[in-house]
């Protein structure tokens, strides 16, 4: 009996296996888009080191403003007008009670997450707003801090929060009010919705900012920031009215007719049916709207608010620190950036997760 | 008789008649309505008064008494707030303009790099896609005027191209055309070449209709518009020159300027607004079913025949309705142009002719009123090229 001894699998040819083959497959398929992989490392030849060497490698991250070397970013300026970025002109000796909002904020998410029931959870959500309203701006003893002193991406994040909480209410009626069967319903609110689309935000801004005074009686003072809240709510209601019909349009009629057929009322049927469904569908949209909306809050600045973007020309116009836009853009920029990337992300993990439950 | 048995009552009240309830609802609104805009605007008038406000559009004849840094009309000082209007409203349509053609194709390139089998090709668009998509337009408008565009040499060290073109911290000065009388026969030949493009377009779906043999429709139409005009041009003893830009004294005189305002908005729109209608080229063309392409490659067609005639007809339709979208935004977006000083109509108008005037309500009013009619405008104009791709179900 012959006996046949056990031969090691050879080893995959080198052309269809490790890197040499990933760039063949990847990088030169052919002759296009070989000259298009050159081109493009000659891109990233142009942009990358530099851009390394001025953030990172010829960078001055410490010592006084005098030895600063004039080659790279100079982010100890940055570092020096840390807390007039984030806070504004907040007190410095009150930093404790934002920061405190912002750790109940986390304490409650976790929370949010933990416990299943509904009660509690719509306790943490009516409080929140209570809580971090008394806390940023004062009073039941604590000491008081007007909003003109409110700056920073403080400003910036308190705006775009209210705006979001604020406007979904109103953006779920305007919704309704464009399905409904009602004539005059739903002329009103397509007019809102297509009013306020059709124009730029800045508009209404300045129409919040100039005119709305105007419509008040004298004595029935508003505060600058409230006259920017109202104008940016009034804006973000249409655009998620829109969102939140999509996800209306998106629900089967069937569903619609069996909360009939059981003979639900009108605010039955789309509380517990339909809008949970709708909702569901349109949390992606809904993060994509809200991503609009913090990279708007940049507009206040227009109307003279200081939020995070405003701080960059306002720390320039300290006499010591002149020349440093520069770095102070691009420390904007990148507060900015990991704030929507990481959102659009979540949206994007969202939107797979229901994906998957669809199939 | 029983009282049990009795209908419930409740069916034939009055509120209850789901129509009825319907009209109370509707009547409660509009009552609401009227109401509050009685409120205001009896606030309004009120406060008008007491403020000494003018109201009405008289101070659209008076004299503006301020310079504005670009007109594409001529504007001096002794001219009208309207002319301003005017100056502003051209200023936004060319910004806008100049937008939408560059953002258009960033957005197809960056789009169609996405899908390339090119790895660097398509991670390079995917960067910057989430670059610049997550960073304010506001925020990069004044980067790119403040940093960028600030940073570049002065008029004397200007970066020239090809010497006719400069670009320094005050524009980019480019040559500027001067057409001469004869230059009409060129037009004349143009719109000509463009009748003939379309008859040739439907002789050739006709023939293709027919026999099924194909025309090299793109290339033909493509010799003819140009080289019907260019032709033309020589033979009428070309009635055209250039008259480039020249450094006198500290800075340039003739061809056309653009100024720094003009370019970081440009630039800043175009960006940014690229990346949206790149997602949109994206979305649509990962639509069409993979199977389209397959049973099209089975039936032996060539592949720019496929992309032309299977792909790109299904995915256009697709693609068309978000990029409307994106071009109604870019045009909303420049108003942002009053962060830089760009003379658009949201800058003078709204801006530099309210302060003086102080009638907010007419001014702004009239600037919503324009936003909203260029809005409708695209909106229908996009409308029709979208219903004209849309399949004719038979």
């Amino acid at each position: 009996m012959a006996i046949y001894e056990k031969l090691e699998a050879r080893p995959a040819p080198s052309s269809t296996k490790g890197i040499i083959h990933w760039a063949k497959e990847n990088l030169f398929n052919s002759i296009l888009s070989t000259v298009l992989t050159l081109v493009s490392f000659y891109f990233l030849y142009l942009i990358v080191p530099p851009l390394l060497d001025w953030m990172i490698f010829d960078a001055t991250w410490s010592g006084t403003k005098e030895e600063i070397t004039k080659d790279g970013a100079r982010w100890i300026f940055i570092f020096e007008k840390f807390n007039q970025f984030i806070y504004g002109f907040y007190p410095e000796e009150l930093y404790w009670r934002p920061n405190l909002a912002l750790f109940i904020f986390v304490v409650y998410v976790i929370a949010f997450k933990m416990i299943d029931n509904i009660k509690v959870k719509a306790f943490i959500i009516l409080s929140f707003p209570v809580i971090t309203y008394i806390l940023v701006a004062g009073g039941f003893g604590l000491e008081v801090v007007e909003t003109d002193k409110w700056g920073g991406l403080l400003l910036t994040i308190i705006v775009a929060s209210v705006g979001i909480i604020a406007s979904f209410p109103i953006g779920i009626i305007f919704a309704l009010g464009r399905q409904s069967d009602m004539p005059i319903i739903r002329t009103i609110s397509i007019i809102y919705i297509e009013f306020i689309r059709g124009v730029p935000l800045i508009t209404i801004l300045f129409m919040a900012s100039v005119i709305l005074p105007l419509f008040f009686p004298e004595g029935m003072d508003f505060d600058k920031l409230l006259r920017a809240l109202i104008g940016i709510t009034l804006f973000q209601a249409a655009y998620i009215a829109e969102v939140i019909r999509g996800g209306l349009q998106a629900i089967p009629k069937g569903q619609y007719e069996a909360a009939d057929a059981l003979g639900l009322t009108y605010w039955k049927k789309m509380g517990l049916v339909i809008l949970p469904q709708a909702l569901k569908i349109s949390i992606p949209n809904i993060v994509g709207s809200f991503i609009s909306l913090f990279k708007d809050t940049t507009l206040i600045l227009i109307i003279g608010l200081f939020d995070v973007l405003a701080m960059v020309t306002l720390t320039n116009s300290d006499t010591n620190w002149l020349g440093f836009e520069t770095e102070g853009y691009v420390f904007v920029t990148m507060i900015y950036w990991v704030i929507c990337f990481s959102m659009s992300k979540y949206a994007k993990s969202i939107e797979n997760r229901f994906n998957t439950n669809h199939r | 008789m029983n009282k049990k048995n009795k209908p419930p009552m409740l069916s034939s009240a009055f509120y209850n008649n789901p129509e009825n309830r319907a009209i109370i609802y509707q009547v409660m609104a509009l009552a609401a309505i009227f109401l509050f805009t009685y409120f205001v605007l009896n606030n309004m008038f009120i406060n008008i008064e007491k403020r000494g406000i003018n109201t009405g559009f008289d101070f659209l004849g008076s004299e503006a008494g301020f310079g504005i840094l670009q007109s594409l009309i001529a504007y001096d000082e002794s001219d009208t707030h309207g002319k301003v209007f005017i100056v502003g409203l051209l200023n936004t349509i060319l910004v806008s303009a100049i937008g939408i053609i560059f953002a258009t194709l960033i957005g197809l390139l960056v789009g169609i790099g996405r899908l390339s089998k090119n790895w660097m090709v398509s991670k390079l668009s995917m960067v910057y896609v989430e670059t610049f998509r997550n960073i304010p337009i506001l925020l990069q408008i004044l980067f790119w005027y403040n940093v960028v565009l600030a940073a570049l040499p002065s008029p004397r060290q200007s970066i020239s191209f090809f010497d006719s073109i400069f670009f320094n911290n005050r524009g980019l000065y480019i040559p500027k055309p001067i057409l001469e009388s004869g230059f009409i026969a060129v037009i004349i030949a143009f719109v000509l070449a463009i009748v003939a493009v379309i008859y040739l377009s439907n002789w050739a779906k006709k023939r293709h209709d027919e026999t099924g043999e194909e025309f090299p429709l793109f290339g033909t139409s493509l010799a003819i518009l140009i080289g019907a005009p260019v032709l033309v041009y020589f033979l009428s003893g070309t009635p055209a020159t250039l008259e480039y830009a020249q450094l006198k004294g500290f800075n340039f005189r003739g061809g056309w300027t653009l100024i720094p305002e003009l370019l970081a908005l440009a630039f800043a729109l175009s960006i940014y607004t690229a990346t949206y209608i790149a997602e949109a080229v994206r979305a649509g063309i990962e639509a069409v079913p993979k199977g389209q392409k397959e049973a099209a490659h089975a039936l032996g067609l060539k592949d720019y025949i496929i992309l032309k005639k299977v792909v790109l007809p299904q995915a256009l339709r697709v693609i068309i309705p978000p990029v409307i979208n994106q071009y109604l935004n870019l045009v909303k977006n420049s108003s942002l142009a009053t962060a830089i000083g760009y003379p658009e109509l949201v800058t003078i108008f709204s801006g530099t002719s309210l302060n003086q005037v102080g009638q907010a309500i007419e001014i702004i009013l009239m600037t919503m009123a324009v936003y909203l009619t260029l809005s409708i405008l695209i909106s229908v104009l996009m409308n029709y090229a979208n219903k004209k791709m849309q399949i004719k179900e038979r």
